[in-house]
């Protein structure tokens, strides 16, 4: 009896285990504070993550990197350097072979974790977050990679360029603002849209936008037309939408639904480039972009 | 009572849930709207929110859940008497892996340029359907006067790895937010938005229709052998391309439509048998309807459930359709 149990317990447990898996990644967004600290300056720094590749080249550590992710395109130098993977496929081979002596590992990345943990190299864990996160990461990369004073400037930096957008914004009515990261060309199928949580969230509200989806606790959701009808956006902005499709022919798949505020008075802004899309040290820039079709007064 | 009467009751019956499925699904959604302004003339279309969750949100999705649905049932009930499966499914012989690639293929290149209207995804699934019936129907050909089921299933059942294994790895070439895109292409959505999918849908699945409607005596016979089926004056081969094409056709126009929504060419027409037996002038009608009134109320609770959030369709044809089948298939032993 026991024997017949021991499969179906196992199963159990694995569902449970899996579960919590999808719990920990539907959850809020968190930030991982690095595990090990490393002693020294360290000298071969490798990173697969595109954002915080970005924050290691403006900190100063970039002639230190010897390894990127297949996905990091910026800056230009972080081109020039060996490809190790990307978030799902790390090739853990060729980091070892880069005698790297810290790793920059995505949260859900365990596995990679564990790799580097064996081989004794150091981590620096990091997962998406809030807007708030981003400046609190560059302060933490600097003090790991040892350009503490740059990591604090460029984070003050941040700060001061978003409380600037803040400022200007302030006391205008915030538009209800649909924030569109993902559709099918030229349709108005598959919508994706920022939820209520995240770094897009933050940004909206940043730029003086009011969220539509404010009140759905995740940091993405699926936007059906009836959703997009029933929340009414103001101004609907799509950022890093196909880059094949011209932008007109694109945005008049919107007229389709005329009751929408935004398509009746045609406040429809696409904003391209991979930078609106990364919590990395642009972020300053897109949350200005943002306001300024938000509020366009307010940058005359 | 005689068989025509049976039958005609079969019609009746389930082409009557059918049409009330279909006329209650718009009433639920994620949103709560006022049915007295919907149908309001003095507002304006333009300005009339409630109009256009209605006519634009919601009826095209409930007609594209009974085309799918449908289609996907016939299609399976005509694949299972083909091959004498019971197992058989229309995604067994590579329609659906065919149609998979081609829309992965479109959404990982970001192909925009669509043909008269119609977008580009839908249009190279549907090609890509059509490409993988090509090959299998050629491969079953090969040595065979006619078509050999043998053939067909295994070629069907290997294609359908292969392009697998060539949808995994365009996957991998591709960045994460398109993976994560082609993923949910893979669990279903018939968001459809407008009436332009439908337009395009309906033709092919209609000529399928068509072709099914001359199909459910000759499967009577050829369900128990090609012998007995020939010896009775049946056509096997024609009868067999017949069977073959028109199901292909339809999954191909289907899952272009709402994508491979799984579960309902397989306990649809299994349901149905149980119900009303296993003579195909009945379960071939009603399976078509009660696939349309299958898929249009798990495509109900799928944009209602969890709302604001959608659960995918095909999740939730799965986790209704599974134990339920499952339930009734007990219960009969």
């Amino acid at each position: 009896m026991a024997a017949h149990k021991t499969p179906l317990i196992a199963s159990v447990l694995l569902l449970a285990a899996c579960l919590c898996g999808a719990q920990l990644k539907l959850g809020p967004a968190y930030h991982l504070a690095p595990t090990a600290r490393a002693q020294t300056r360290p000298q071969r720094i490798v990173s697969i993550v595109p954002s915080v590749t970005e924050m290691l080249f403006a900190i100063g550590a970039g002639p230190r990197v010897v390894g990127v992710g297949n996905f990091d395109t910026y800056p230009p130098e972080a081109l020039t350097r060996p490809k190790v993977g990307g978030l799902i496929d790390p090739d853990i081979e060729r980091i070892i072979a880069l005698k790297p002596d810290l790793v920059v590992v995505y949260g859900t990345q365990s596995d990679l974790r564990t790799q580097m943990e064996r081989a004794h190299i150091p981590v620096f864990l990091y997962q998406h977050a809030g807007l708030a996160d981003i400046t609190t990461t560059i302060r933490e990369l600097g003090s790991r990679a040892g350009n503490l004073k740059e990591s604090a400037e460029l984070a003050n930096q941040i700060e001061a360029d978003i409380a600037e957008v803040r400022k200007r914004v302030a006391g205008r009515p915030p538009p209800r603002t649909l924030l569109v990261f993902g559709r099918d060309a030229e349709t108005l199928r598959g919508i994706y849209a920022s939820g209520g949580i995240g770094f897009l969230h933050d940004m909206l509200e940043a730029a003086g936008g009011v969220n539509v989806f404010a009140d759905v606790k995740r940091q993405s959701i699926q936007a059906t037309s009836e959703l997009a009808v029933a929340r009414a956006p103001e101004v609907i902005v799509e950022i890093g939408v196909d880059t094949a499709s011209s932008k007109a022919r694109n945005l008049d798949a919107w007229k389709a639904l005329p009751s929408i505020p935004a398509v009746r008075s045609t406040r429809i802004y696409q904003l391209r480039g991979d930078g609106m899309m990364n919590p990395g040290p642009r972020i300053s820039a897109s949350v200005r972009r943002l306001a300024e079709v938000l509020h366009p007064q307010a940058f005359k | 009572m005689t068989i025509g009467r049976k039958i005609a009751a079969t019609y009746l019956v389930f082409g009557l849930g059918a049409v009330v499925t279909c006329l209650l699904a718009p009433l639920v959604g994620s949103t709560t709207i006022d049915f007295r302004r919907v149908f309001d003339a003095s507002v304006p279309f333009a300005e009339n929110a409630d109009a256009q969750i209605f006519f634009v949100a919601r009826l095209p999705r409930v007609l594209a859940g009974a085309l799918v649905g449908s289609a996907l049932a016939a299609s399976g009930v005509v694949l299972q008497a083909l091959l004498r499966n019971p197992l058989a499914t229309p995604f067994t012989l590579g329609v659906s892996a065919g149609a998979a690639l081609g829309a992965m293929l479109a959404l990982t290149l970001e192909l925009s340029s669509g043909i008269a209207g119609f977008s580009a995804v839908p249009i190279a699934s549907f090609a890509g359907s059509l490409g993988a019936v090509g090959i299998v129907y050629s491969l079953a050909r090969v040595r065979h006067r006619g078509l050999s089921t043998n053939v067909l299933l295994l070629a069907g059942v290997t294609l359908n790895s292969f392009f697998s294994a060539l949808i995994l790895f365009v996957q991998f070439l591709s960045d994460f937010t398109q993976t994560f895109r082609t993923v949910r292409w893979l669990m279903g959505d018939l968001d459809v938005s407008s009436y332009a999918p439908l337009v395009a849908a309906a033709p092919p699945i209609a000529l399928s229709f068509g072709a099914f409607a001359m199909l459910p005596r000759s499967m009577n016979l050829l369900s128990i052998s090609d012998e007995s089926a020939a010896s009775r004056g049946v056509d096997v081969h024609r009868t067999q391309r017949l069977a073959f094409l028109s199901a292909s056709l339809a999954t191909g126009a289907a899952v272009s439509l709402g994508g491979p929504v799984g579960f309902i060419g397989i306990v649809v027409p299994h349901l149905v048998r149980l119900l009303v037996g296993a003579d195909h002038r009945m379960v071939l009608p009603a399976s078509a309807f009660g696939g349309a009134a299958f898929l249009v109320a798990c495509d109900t609770v799928s944009r209602s459930a969890l709302a604001p959030l959608e659960v995918p369709v095909g999740v939730v044809t799965a986790l209704i359709g599974g134990p339920f089948f499952l339930w009734l298939l007990i219960r009969h032993r």
